[in-house]
Order: C-alpha cells, then sequence, then structure tokens
C-alpha cells in the first residue's frame, strides 16, 4: 500500500433493500473515493440513502439489504468479496463507526471500563491490564475530565456529552483507518456539539484517520470537512471540494437547500427563506432521468427526464462533479430563486406581562426519608419580560435551561410557585388550564415540537381540527365547521382532502402543519411555538417557518418561539430571552443579541452554532464541561462553572446583577460594563472572502490553532 | 357549447352518494359497516343463548335468522383484509366454523341433543333408527347433536365474560395511568391483592357464594382477568400519556375522561386486541373447567365442559374414549382458532 492508495473507494455502488413491495433502490450509483487522512462530508435530508451507505461500507446491510452492483474497495481490497471472519475482524478494528445516539450504542448494563477493553482484547489479544491502561489514555485523548471516574461508571451515569466522547474513544482505540460518523451530534446540546466537533476535527490531524461524516447539517460539514457530497433521493447529486461545492454550487438541490438554510443575511422581511416546492419522491416512485426533475425550476422535458445521467466534472482541478445535465446553461448568478419581500410588521401593544415567574419543583429524594430534606429543582427563576402584539419572542436555551417548564405555566397545566403572568389584566400564573374559560384558552395555544407526536395517530386530520373548532365555539352547525375546517386547511397550504386523512398517511411537514392549523383554529393570540421545525428537513424548515410567519402577519398573532437554534432566532425573531439552568441571562432585540455586549453565555452559544457559509469568520469559544443538573444548580450564576470570565469568590458565590446597556437590553453578569462592552462580534461576515483565494489558508490557520 | 355543460354537470354536483365504482368488499370493511356486522350476528346470538328460554320455541329460531349472512360476509371481509398472515386466515377459519355453527345450528337437521336413543352406540353405526356419525354417550344422546349444540353456550359466555373483563379492566388501567397519584396507588393496590389469589381459587370462592349462573361465571372471570388487564392498560397509558397530543388535548382543556377514551383509549387498540384474543382462549378453558367442576352451567343443555365431565367416568375405557376426544377437541380448536388469531394480528402489526 502506498500513499496514493486510497483508504476506501466506493465504484458505482448500488444498494437495494428487499421488501414486501419488491426490490427498493436505496442507493443508486455512488462513488466516492477517500485518501489517508481526508474528511468526506456526506450531507442530504432523511431518506436520501446516506446512512445506508455508512452501513454498506461496514459491509452490514442486515437481512433484507443488499449490495447489487458496485464494488467497495478498503484499502484497495473489495470488501464484498471477503468472507464474514474477514469482515468480522476489519469491522471495529480497521473500520469504526459513531452513531447518532450515544446511550443506544453504549451497553448500559456494563461500565465503561469493561466495554473500552472489549476492543483491544478481541481485535489485538492484549492482556486485560494492558487494554485497560490503553483505554484509560484514550479517554484523556478524548479530554474527558476525570477517565478513572468514567471508567468505573456505567453510560447512564455519565452525561450525553461524555458518552459520545466514550464512543468515539472506543472506536479510535484501535486505531481505525477509517471512521464513519453518523450523525454524532445531532442529539446533543449545541455547546456540547460545539465540543465535540472540536474533538473530530482534531481526530484526523492526530491519529491519521480518515473521516466520513453523514450529517444533515451543512454547517457542520463545513467546520468539519475537506470534501463533500450531497445526496438527494438514493443518488449524488454533487460532490467535490468543500469551498468548490459551497461557493460554486451547481446543482439546483444544493442550491434550493442552501437558499432554505436561514444564513446570517437572511432576514424575514427584506430577504426571506425560499423552500423546494414539492416533496421528496418515494423509493419506488422515482421520476424518470433526474429525481430531482418535478422540484427544480430549470426543468426542461426531453433533457431533463432522460437516463442515463452521469455525474459531471465541472472544476477538473477540484473534483467537482455534479449530476445536472443542464448545470453549464443555468446562469447561476442571476436565475436566483425569488423570494417575495415583505413589509416589516409593526408590533402593537403589550399582550403579555411576565414578572417574576417562579417555578420550582420539589422531588423526593431517597435521602428524605432519614433527613427530612427535600430537594428543589428551580425550574424557573424570576423571569421577566414583556411580548407586544405580533411580535415574534424567541427563548433560547440547551436542555434544562427551563423553556418547557415555562410553557407549561403559561399553558396552565403547572402552577407557578410565584410572580404573575397577564394576559390582558388576568393573572394566568395560579390559573390551572381546568379554571380558565374557553376564550381564555383559546387565546394561548401552542405548536409543539415532534411532528410525529403532535397528531393522534387514531383520529383523521378533520375529526382533529373540528374538535378544536367546536370545542372553543367558534362555530356551532356542522356547515360553518366544514367551512373554517376548509379555510383553516387552505391557510397552512394542504390539500382540501386531507381532512379525512390520517396521520400516517402525512409526512413530517404536512402533520407540522396540520399541528399549526390546529394551535390557530380558535384564532389566538398568542401561539407558543416549541421547536416546531428541529425535527423537520431544512428544505421543509423554509416551508414551515414561512408559513409561521404568514399567519402571524395576517393575524397580528404574539409568538413565542422555543429554539435551541440561534441560525433560525435570528432570522425570525424580533426579541431574544436567552435562559440558562431557568435563569434569564440576557435579553433584547435580535440586534442587541448578536452583536456585542454579549453574556459570556451568549457569546459561546454564537460561537458554537455552525454556519454553512464559507464568508462568515467566526471567533472561537468552546465551552468546556457539561450543564449542571437542574436539581443542583452552582451558587451564584448559574454559567460559572463553565464561564470563561469566571471571577473566583465573586461569580460563584452571588447572583449577578440585571444591567441595562439599551433600552430593554439586560444582561445578567458580574462582568464590568465597560468589559461587556469591550467584547468583539463573535460573527462577522467578509464579503470578499467568496471571490479571493485566502479561505484555504483562513481554515488551516483556524485548524492548526 | 353543449360538451362543455356535460363535463361541469358533474363536478358542480355534490356527490350525494358514494360512487358505484367503489366495490362491495371495500365498503364492507369500513369500521361502521363490520361493527353494524359483528352486532347482526352477536345479539341475535346472544339473545338465543341467554334469554331463549323465555323466547319460547318456534319464536327463538328465527332470532338467529339475520345473524347466519352476517356471519358469512363477516368471514369473507374478515379473511380478505387479514389475507397477508396466513396465520390470522387458519385462526379465523378456526373461530368462524364454531361462530357459523352456533347460529346455525336450529336450523340443521339434528336430533334433538337431550333426547336419549342408543346408549353407547359406537360413531358411525346405525341403531335405534338412527345414524350417530360420532357415536352416542352414555345416556344415548346423539354426540354430533351435542357437540354442535354445545359450541353456542361456550361461544357467547366466553365472549360475555372477556368482554366484560375489558370494559372493568381498561377504565381501572386508564384511571390509575392516566390520573395517576393515589388512584393509581389504590387501583393497582387492590388488582395486586386479586392477582395474588390463585384464580381457581378465586373462582370457587365467588361461584360458591354467588351460585353458579352464566352471569355468575361473568362477573367470577371479570374478577380474575381485570388486574391483569388493567395493568396492560396502565402500561400502555403511561406510555402514551406523554405524547404530545394529549399535551394539546390538555391545553385546550379537556376534560380528563374525554382524553382517556378519545385520546388515550384508541391508541391502546393494537396491543389490547391482541391480548383479548389470548384472553378468549384462557377464558373458554376456564369455563370448561368450571362446567366440569360442577361450578357452572348447568344439565341438562349441552355444553363441552359439561360433556367432558360426564362422559369422564365412562370414558376410562379406551372404547369409549370417543366420548371425551370429540367436546375436547372442539374445545383446544377453538382456543387454538383464537391464538393463531392473535399471532397473526400481532405479526402484522409488526410489519407496518
Amino acid at each position: 500500500m502506498t500513499e496514493d492508495t486510497p483508504v476506501l473507494e466506493c465504484r458505482n455502488l448500488s444498494i437495494s433493500y428487499y421488501t414486501r413491495a419488491g426490490e427498493v433502490p436505496a442507493v443508486v450509483d455512488f462513488n466516492l473515493r477517500l485518501m489517508p487522512g481526508e474528511a468526506h462530508g456526506i450531507v442530504g435530508e432523511s431518506g436520501c440513502g446516506k446512512s445506508t451507505v455508512a452501513l454498506a461500507i461496514m459491509n452490514y446491510m442486515g437481512k433484507n439489504g443488499a449490495i447489487v452492483g458496485g464494488e467497495i474497495l478498503f484499502e484497495g481490497r473489495d470488501m464484498c468479496a471477503m468472507r464474514q471472519d474477514e469482515l468480522r475482524r476489519i469491522r471495529g478494528s480497521r473500520i469504526a463507526m459513531v452513531y447518532q445516539e450515544p446511550m443506544a450504542s453504549l451497553n448500559p448494563s456494563m461500565r465503561v471500563a469493561e466495554q473500552l477493553m472489549e476492543v483491544p482484547i478481541y481485535h489485538e489479544g492484549v492482556s486485560r491490564k494492558r487494554a485497560l491502561e490503553r483505554a484509560e489514555t484514550m479517554l484523556a485523548q478524548v479530554r474527558l475530565p476525570d477517565p478513572r471516574r468514567i471508567m468505573s461508571s456505567y453510560p447512564h451515569q455519565i452525561s450525553g456529552g461524555q458518552q459520545q466522547r466514550v464512543v468515539i474513544a472506543m472506536a479510535l482505540l484501535s486505531n481505525p483507518k477509517l471512521l464513519l460518523l453518523d450523525e454524532p451530534t445531532t442529539a446533543l446540546d449545541v455547546t456540547v456539539e460545539a465540543g465535540i466537533i472540536e474533538l473530530i476535527k482534531d481526530i484526523s490531524a492526530n491519529f491519521g484517520t480518515s473521516l466520513i461524516y453523514i450529517s444533515h447539517n451543512l454547517g457542520l460539514i463545513l467546520e468539519t470537512c475537506n470534501r463533500l457530497t450531497v445526496m438527494y433521493s438514493g443518488e449524488a447529486v454533487e460532490s467535490g471540494d468543500i469551498r468548490s461545492v459551497f461557493n460554486e454550487m451547481r446543482h439546483p438541490y444544493t442550491r434550493g437547500l442552501f437558499n432554505s438554510i436561514p444564513l446570517p443575511g437572511a432576514d424575514k422581511n427584506a430577504r426571506p427563506l425560499v423552500a423546494i416546492r414539492g416533496q421528496l419522491p418515494l423509493p419506488h416512485a422515482r421520476p424518470n432521468g433526474c429525481y430531482f426533475g418535478p422540484r427544480c425550476d430549470h426543468f426542461v422535458a426531453e433533457r431533463c427526464d432522460q437516463r442515463p445521467l452521469p455525474m459531471i466534472t465541472t472544476q477538473p482541478q477540484s473534483g467537482h462533479a455534479v449530476r445536472c445535465v443542464r448545470f453549464g446553461e443555468i446562469d447561476w448568478e442571476l436565475d436566483k430563486p425569488k423570494a417575495i419581500e415583505r413589509e416589516p410588521v409593526v408590533p402593537g401593544g403589550v399582550v403579555l406581562r411576565v414578572d417574576d415567574l417562579t417555578k420550582h419543583y420539589t422531588i423526593d429524594s431517597s435521602a428524605a426519608l432519614l433527613v427530612g430534606a427535600k430537594k428543589t429543582v428551580k425550574a424557573n427563576e424570576n423571569i421577566t419580560f414583556r411580548a407586544h402584539e405580533a411580535e415574534t419572542i424567541a427563548i433560547v436555551g440547551e436542555s434544562g435551561c427551563g423553556k418547557t417548564t415555562f410553557a407549561k405555566v403559561l399553558m396552565g397545566l403547572e402552577d407557578a410557585t410565584g410572580g404573575k403572568v397577564e394576559l390582558g389584566d388576568l393573572d394566568l400564573a395560579h390559573l390551572p388550564v381546568q379554571r380558565r374559560n374557553e376564550s381564555t384558552i383559546s387565546r394561548l395555544q401552542m405548536v409543539f415540537q415532534n411532528p410525529f407526536d403532535t397528531l393522534n395517530p387514531s383520529h383523521t386530520v378533520g375529526a382533529q381540527i373540528t374538535r378544536v373548532i367546536r370545542k372553543f365555539g367558534i362555530a356551532r352547525d356542522p356547515d360553518k365547521i366544514e367551512e373554517r375546517l376548509n379555510q383553516l386547511l387552505d391557510i397552512v397550504k394542504l390539500p382540501r382532502d386531507f381532512a379525512s386523512r390520517r396521520p400516517r398517511q402525512l409526512s413530517g411537514g404536512q402533520k407540522q402543519r396540520v399541528g399549526i392549523a390546529r394551535a390557530f383554529a380558535g384564532d389566538p393570540k398568542i401561539v407558543i411555538a416549541d421547536e416546531p421545525v428541529s425535527a423537520l428537513d431544512v428544505s421543509v424548515q423554509a416551508a414551515v417557518t414561512g408559513l409561521l410567519m404568514d399567519i402571524q402577519r395576517d393575524n397580528r398573532t404574539t409568538l413565542l418561539f422555543i429554539s435551541h437554534d440561534l441560525s433560525v432566532v435570528r432570522y425570525l425573531a424580533d426579541r431574544i430571552v436567552v435562559m440558562y439552568l431557568g435563569r434569564i441571562m440576557e435579553k433584547g432585540t435580535t440586534e442587541q443579541i448578536f452583536s456585542p455586549p454579549y453574556h459570556p453565555y451568549t457569546e459561546a452559544l454564537l460561537s458554537a452554532v455552525p454556519i454553512a457559509d464559507t464568508t462568515v469568520k467566526k471567533r472561537k469559544i468552546v465551552l468546556h464541561g457539561e450543564i449542571p443538573s437542574p436539581s443542583n444548580p452552582p451558587k451564584g450564576c448559574p454559567f460559572s462553572t463553565r464561564c470563561l470570565y469566571m471571577v473566583k469568590g465573586l461569580c460563584d458565590t452571588t447572583a449577578p446583577p440585571q444591567r441595562e446597556f439599551a433600552h430593554r437590553h439586560v444582561i445578567a453578569c458580574h462582568l464590568e460594563p465597560a468589559a461587556l462592552l469591550a467584547m468583539e462580534p463573535v460573527i462577522t461576515i467578509d464579503a470578499a472572502v467568496r471571490i479571493g483565494e485566502q479561505p484555504t489558508v483562513e481554515v488551516e490557520a483556524a485548524r492548526s490553532s | 357549447m353543449a360538451t362543455v355543460e356535460v363535463l361541469e354537470a358533474p363536478a358542480s354536483a355534490p356527490p350525494l352518494v358514494a360512487p358505484p365504482s367503489v366495490p362491495l368488499l371495500k365498503r364492507l370493511r369500513q369500521p361502521r359497516v363490520t361493527l353494524a356486522l359483528i352486532l347482526l350476528m352477536w345479539i341475535p346470538l346472544t339473545i338465543f343463548v341467554m334469554f331463549g328460554a323465555y323466547l319460547g320455541d318456534p319464536l327463538k329460531s328465527y332470532v338467529l335468522m339475520p345473524a347466519v349472512p352476517a356471519t358469512l360476509v363477516l368471514y369473507i371481509v374478515a379473511v380478505t383484509s387479514w389475507r397477508e398472515s396466513p396465520i390470522a386466515v387458519a385462526g379465523l377459519t378456526l373461530v368462524f366454523f364454531w361462530l357459523l355453527v352456533a347460529v346455525t345450528v336450529p336450523f340443521l337437521p339434528l336430533v334433538d341433543p337431550n333426547k336419549p336413543i342408543a346408549p353407547f352406540a359406537d360413531p358411525g353405526v346405525f341403531k335405534n333408527g338412527h345414524f350417530f356419525l360420532l357415536g352416542a354417550d352414555f345416556k344415548g344422546r346423539d354426540m354430533l347433536s351435542r357437540v354442535l349444540w354445545g359450541c353456542q353456550r361456550v361461544l357467547v359466555w366466553g365472549v360475555t365474560a372477556t368482554l366484560a373483563a375489558y370494559v372493568v379492566g381498561s377504565i381501572f388501567g386508564l384511571v390509575a395511568g392516566y390520573l395517576s397519584g393515589w388512584w393509581d396507588q389504590a387501583i393497582s393496590f387492590v388488582s395486586n391483592v386479586l392477582l395474588s389469589f390463585p384464580v381457581m381459587v378465586l373462582f370457587i370462592l365467588i361461584l360458591n357464594y354467588l351460585g353458579s349462573s352464566g352471569f355468575n361465571i361473568v362477573i367470577a372471570v371479570t374478577f380474575a382477568s381485570a388486574p391483569a388487564i388493567m395493568r396492560l392498560v396502565r402500561g400502555l397509558t403511561l406510555d402514551t400519556k406523554s405524547r404530545d397530543y394529549i399535551f394539546a388535548a390538555q391545553t385546550r382543556g379537556e376534560h380528563p375522561f374525554r382524553i382517556m377514551l378519545y385520546e388515550l383509549l384508541p391508541n391502546a387498540r393494537g396491543p389490547i386486541i391482541v391480548d383479548a384474543c389470548l384472553r378468549l382462549g384462557y377464558t373458554t378453558v376456564a369455563i370448561t373447567t368450571l362446567t366440569f367442576l360442577g361450578l357452572g352451567l348447568q344439565p341438562p343443555d349441552p355444553d363441552w365442559g359439561l360433556m367432558i365431565k360426564e362422559s369422564a367416568k365412562v370414558a376410562m375405557l379406551f372404547r369409549f374414549s370417543y366420548m371425551l376426544l370429540i367436546p375436547a377437541l372442539s374445545v383446544s380448536t377453538l382456543i387454538l382458532g383464537f391464538n393463531l388469531m392473535a399471532d397473526g394480528l400481532r405479526e402484522m402489526s409488526l410489519r407496518d
């Protein structure tokens, strides 16, 4: 084997699944060449076949999957021709894989040390003592604090981020040539994700491992990979050097993807997102010719509906190739999909006042029986803000920050411990939903996160919406109800005959639309949207956020948008409330939050969000440690355990003061105002980079630092 | 112009009736129609078995008339909709064989099951002017007639008892799972106490106290089965309770009972139906065992458990073992049918 032999090469790979409906091609004609030390990203929406490629590389297809064409060469040897025992020796030692859900990849009944030791013992036959030493060294190398403690704990005793580091350590223990990462950070919080991404970036440098990084997030791919392949409906549609693809995308689908993610330049009024119309075709109902044809603006009959459709190289030096016959004819600068500009909405009077809202839970710990002490979880602590009519307020924070509790108190499912929530002149803080009257309930509705959970699978779409119409007394006689139902379906842009469908016949995006229709059925004044798009594919996300914005504009609804995704928040929010462990860290308008002065937590959060734009430069701030448990929060400032500016003896003992920097821009921090004002912006846009040559140098510099 | 009018007319007219192109079978498979068919089969059968004595002889037989076509159609509908699973179809065929026997038995050319003709006549023997296909029992009653008549009571009381147990068990399960807290503690405690009794002891206690009759069997089976059903439904409720659609129903101020019945129960139906098929088998065994012990349905009317009991002593002789084997095999085929149906349903629910 020489330096020029690729670690992995897929040639014209085709994979099919055999189901009751017959053979379903999952991946068609897939090519990939991975050189030693290289990181290759595979990006695409759900159902595009990216995970199937990873499983095929491991040659682990399950009972009903098979490689039906092409070959996979690992270090020059054909994997398909290998015997089962040869494959077993390669898996886990030469090729390792990291999956999305860390808890599901670790055995819950074995200590971390035992699981780690298995790898060198099985693959290299080393002694237990030696294996233990190696496991410990590796845990230190993946930057886990206190490896000894982690080695002796069970997986459920450590946090999600730590679990994923253990999984990565396990994958690296046998020093593999190739590491497959299948959405390794999707289940983690953004600031934790940023740490894992840092680690992954260093892997190829420190261990010489080649990486295949599978993700739906273009921003993460940009941060971690040298090359990428964009997949659509089982086909690679564009591949090449990462800069070349990001700056000069030459496939309409790739460009559609970029137009539907909120990049820093996007604005909900001046430059709204453009969603890709239509839906991903089902694997057994793909169109003739180009699979993207029916959704493409540049579709030409007789040309785009013909096969074969090969990958055409556009730039030989960077290896940029695209599966589009018309890429040369499209004017990529001019033919941009156009979005309709809109007038900004003028906010009205105050609709909702939240004053010092506090919610504590008491839990009986096992020790309570002996000592009589009860544990208190401070889920919400002194939450104060105002919401105006037709305004979008984003509540941003990671898991455990108390945003869901806040929603529950607002909806009347939990009783507040203290403080006030005023809707009009009604205090909702101590008014459970059973005691609220219909008009109060209908003024306050909610859109939920998980599209697969938001609708009752046993009832039709129509029945679920009409129930709300009846319950809130919007209409009484059947004709009026039917009229309102059709009107609502029109508003969320679903065909009227969807009323008789059941949720399982709908896609994720369509379900979320029904959820929105249900929330808006009673003409609410305030809608709480709890991560309404985070479980959807990016192209669908744009359509659903657009829809929410449109309805809000027409009804002048106040939107409380709960999210962890700062890019979406920047795009659609007017005001932002940043929460951490139940407390407000910073609040202000979107511009105030995204520009200095920052709260140190906001600063880290901004830096952690991956941005899929090569013109954006970010200041790198990586937090250490994990989010503390809300049942045992740090004394003083809750962020003090992870804060890079922490002042010993002050931050960890006393609660920070609230300082108002501009009108309604409040930061809760001990740092002197001057120190906060002196902060540099985290995100800067450098328009010159796109044309110039310096980006590669820039990246190298960023990586070596 | 004429063509334009022709084209527009059907489009603007509201579709008052379903277009005739929809196949009959597909229309029969609508849940509402299927439910009507089930009731059309079940209500006459129940009336016939439970209240037949009050109706008198000629009227009694007319009651079952509508049930015969309903059962046949239901069988065809069930087979076509479950045709993907051969196991389920086999189970359905066994169960529907006995259901069909149950609804048609008054119209079949059979002799009176209680009339003594020729004691100890062997199977396939012509004696005293009657052909005994399956022989006669020790009193000389025709075995074929008795076996076919006997299925009615087992089916009706078995299904009724299971249904009653499900109604009670589901209500308590929903309340315990959804309201949790105090309710859960109390209900779970009572059900644990009931579960700790051996089933037979519970049956004997209840039936000795209440006296033996069909309705008391229903009560006894409910006491024995409801705790296990309650645990099943409680578990399913706890799983479904945290879903967003329950949260949505709560936030629109729905009453807890509405949430339980409309939002929770329909989503628990899959496992409940599978479990019900299995439990029907247990109940059938329990009822025949009770009759065998003399605690259940009373002679002289034919009943499988009763037949086994009555012939138990005589059947010690190998020559007369058919008296025991025939009702025993009948019970087994029915239970096998229920169990195969459960397997088939589970298999199908896993596929989707």
